[in-house]
């Protein structure tokens, strides 16, 4: 038996760590262990490379000043940061305008804080592409308003939001705004000095850093509260001794995602589109979600119908093809996905949906081989589903289940 | 990635009896919407012997219900109607070398069609409720439904009561803030008039008794603890446990009503010749307690895989 092959395009989960980065990381956990903030010797080798990292971010992302790059442990933590500080600023203010594509480190805290403390959270609609609408937006700002947060691209579908320009109609009417920058990464052209945006999230391990380091953006001129309090690090913004190898790893996937970007929308589009176009040539019945015009270039949402994800996902598995789905079945939590939920997608669709997402190191050869095993894939769980017609006219006309399954059968005569 | 048995792996895989049958006299078609599975479940029955001759089914779902749906069909080939009917969720869990919790309604699922299927057969309707009611506790499985009933029946104050008489919360605790929300919007009448007792449970549970003789614990949500009968009978119980336990087995008392009180048997109890005679047994015992003969009613273990079950 050869060895099982991996073709990884599950990189909006997580990426795999460049090896570089683990180079650089290696000397801190052993010879510069020092802590960065004591007072002796062995912290200034840790100092200085937490400056240097500090630097290498900020200059990644466009900040005017270092100190405007925070260090957290994850993305989840740098949205809560950024949702409590602006309501601490803002004790007044009862409302946040967010979107019903955002991420669960986004949504739950906000369902929190409607059930629990009694805000108003303004979801703008978006359209069957996930598109918002820029008038709906503009109508919902008012004095009432906390915050504004919106992630600059989805997950599932690479949809890239218009945070640059949201983030100055909200600055008109004085609000703050935030953006969950996770996917958007080495993606999409980010000068935030030159935006109104006040606060932005992103993660290491989804731009080839280690899991477990987090970026939180904060503009000088943005009022903030800390939301973890303790110790003076991070100049007391974010409590907790600095995590150095991983400010250092993170300081060096920033330098390589920002030496990519380039490459990133020729290449790895190209192969996107190889990808997709491949797919859809081949596979009967199924589409593209989200808005292929204005997405990021590594992300590739296709909703198969009539077939659900879990065993689209389970049998390219057994090919070494990594991917992920939206359907009900793949989470905890039985949910169909909330995104594919809010464009309005048909249900036997939004089952099947399957996001493929490259990173810089998918090749050509990932690629052919996943548009080889697809169509078969698919057309086998196909020929036996009850939706899916033999004469290739999929429908769901002449299946009508009897839902409510388990909530109380009973027989009628 | 769920860890699925090799069973499932290979029912999965290699699907037994994945084919549309052109000559079936049943078909069940049942599906829930919030976890998006659907199944075309097609029986062929010998009229004369109402023995299932071939079984076939279409599935719309993820590995477990396909795995599930091949593994149903497995089992009831062969089998008369009457005796497929008695294959309850955990029988086709079990011969798939068990599923994971949050998995479980993908063989309930398969149940509903080969019911579906048995009525279309007979010539009868089969209808479900549609109050869906999501899942609560995961470690246990339990929905909002069993946890509001059992709030309302036993006016439930506290998490901790509630994971006494449900045993949500009772292991990883991480559905306890949304038990608490729910005793909180309980009690401000948020539940008015919703999860009504009589019509998913007792009403259920007597219908499923009639129609199959037998009683899943799935389909009973409420006990009666306040019923004047609960402690007297629980007394009689708790004498019986050593001799039982001595034996490898135990009983546990259901629920009470005027009419009749359910226990479920365990271990060496269940299935064992003796059964018939400790259920006699038990019946005198409790009779005797209660001045009046109450009729004991034996509820199957199953409880549609949820951990509890033995
Ligand atoms: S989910 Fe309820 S105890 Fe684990």
């Amino acid at each position: 038996m050869s060895e099982k092959r991996t073709v990884y395009l599950d990189n909006n989960a997580t990426t795999m760590v460049d090896p570089e980065v683990v180079k650089a990381m290696l000397p801190y956990f052993t010879e510069y262990y020092g802590n960065a903030s004591s007072m002796h010797d062995l912290a200034i080798e840790p100092a200085r490379a937490v400056a240097e990292a500090r630097h290498k971010i900020a200059e990644y992302v466009g900040a005017e000043y270092d100190s405007e790059i925070i260090f957290t442990s994850c993305a989840t933590e740098s949205d809560s940061t950024a949702i409590y500080s602006a309501i601490e600023c803002n004790p007044e203010k009862r409302e946040i305008i967010t979107t019903p594509v955002e991420h669960p480190a986004i949504l739950r805290v906000l369902d929190h804080l409607e059930e629990d403390r009694g805000y108003k959270i303004t979801k703008l609609h978006v359209d069957s592409k996930g598109r918002l609408d820029l008038d709906e937006y503009k109508k919902a700002l008012n004095s009432n308003v906390a915050l504004v947060t919106c992630m600059w691209a989805n997950n599932e579908t690479g949809n890239i939001y218009p945070v640059t320009e949201m983030a100055h109609l909200a600055h008109e009417q004085g609000i703050m705004f935030h953006s969950d920058g996770v996917q958007a990464m080495g993606k999409v052209d980010m000068d935030l000095k030159s935006t109104d945006i006040d606060m932005l999230s992103f993660s290491g391990h989804k731009l080839h850093a280690p899991k477990g380091i987090g970026v939180f953006y904060l503009k000088r001129s943005c009022r903030f509260r800390p939301f973890l309090r303790g110790g003076h690090q991070e100049s007391g913004r974010r409590a907790g001794t600095e995590n150095v190898p991983y400010i250092v790893g993170l300081g060096k996937a920033c330098e390589l995602s920002g030496q990519h970007v380039g490459y990133m929308r020729s290449e790895i589009k190209r192969l996107r589109d190889r990808l997709e176009q491949g797919i859809l040539a081949k596979v009967p019945d199924c589409f593209v979600t989200g808005d292929p015009d204005n997405r990021s270039a590594n992300t590739s949402n296709i909703a198969f119908q009539f077939v659900e994800g879990e065993g689209i996902l389970l049998k390219l598995n057994e090919y070494g093809i990594c991917a992920s789905s939206g359907s009900a079945c793949t989470s905890g939590s039985l949910d169909p996905s909330h995104v594919m939920k809010a464009m309005g997608i048909p249900f036997t669709a939004a089952h099947g949906t399957i996001r493929f997402s490259l990173s810089r190191f998918t090749t050509e050869a990932d690629i052919d081989y996943t548009v080889e095993k697809v169509p078969e894939i698919i057309a086998e769980l196909r020929s036996f589903s009850p939706y899916w017609r033999k004469d290739g006219s999929g429908g769901s006309e002449s299946f009508d289940p009897n839902y409510g399954q388990g909530k109380g059968a009973e027989f009628k005569k | 990635m769920w860890n699925y048995s090799d069973k499932v792996k290979d029912h999965f895989f290699h699907p037994r009896n994945a084919k549309v049958l052109e000559d079936a006299n049943g078909v069940g078609d049942v599906g829930s919407i919030s976890c998006g599975d659907a199944l075309r479940l097609m029986i062929k029955v010998d009229p004369k012997t109402n023995i299932i001759t071939d079984a076939g089914f279409q599935t719309f779902g993820c590995g477990s219900a396909i795995a599930s749906s091949s593994a149903l069909t497995e089992m009831i080939k062969g089998k008369t109607v009457d005796e497929a009917l008695k294959i309850t969720n955990k029988d086709i869990a079990d011969y798939l070398d068990g599923l994971p919790p949050q998995k479980m309604h993908c063989s309930v699922m398969g149940r509903e069609a080969l019911h579906a299927a048995v009525a279309n057969y007979r010539g009868e309707s089969w209808e479900e409720s549609h109050e869906e009611s999501p899942l609560i506790c995961k470690c246990f499985g339990v929905d909002e439904a069993k946890i509001v009933q059992n709030i309302r029946a036993n006016s439930l104050k506290t998490v901790e009561d509630v994971t006494n008489y449900t045993k949500a919360g009772g292991a990883c605790g991480g559905c306890r803030e949304k038990i608490e929300k729910i005793l909180d919007k309980f009690w401000k009448g948020g539940y008015e008039g919703r999860y009504v007792e009589d019509f998913v449970s007792r009403d259920r549970f007597e219908k499923a008794q009639a129609k199959n003789g037998k009683v899943s614990l799935s389909d009973h949500y409420v006990q009666h603890r306040d019923h004047p009968y609960w402690d007297k009978v629980e007394k009689v119980l708790d004498e019986m446990r050593p001799g039982l336990e001595q034996d490898g087995g135990n009983v546990e008392l259901i629920d009470v009503a005027d009419d009749k009180i359910l226990i479920r048997l365990y271990g060496a109890c269940l299935g064992c010749f003796m059964s018939e005679m400790t259920l006699s047994y038990v019946q005198a015992q409790v009779d005797k307690a209660l001045g009046k003969h109450v009729p004991l009613e034996l509820v199957e273990p199953d409880l549609n895989g949820t951990g509890e079950a033995n």
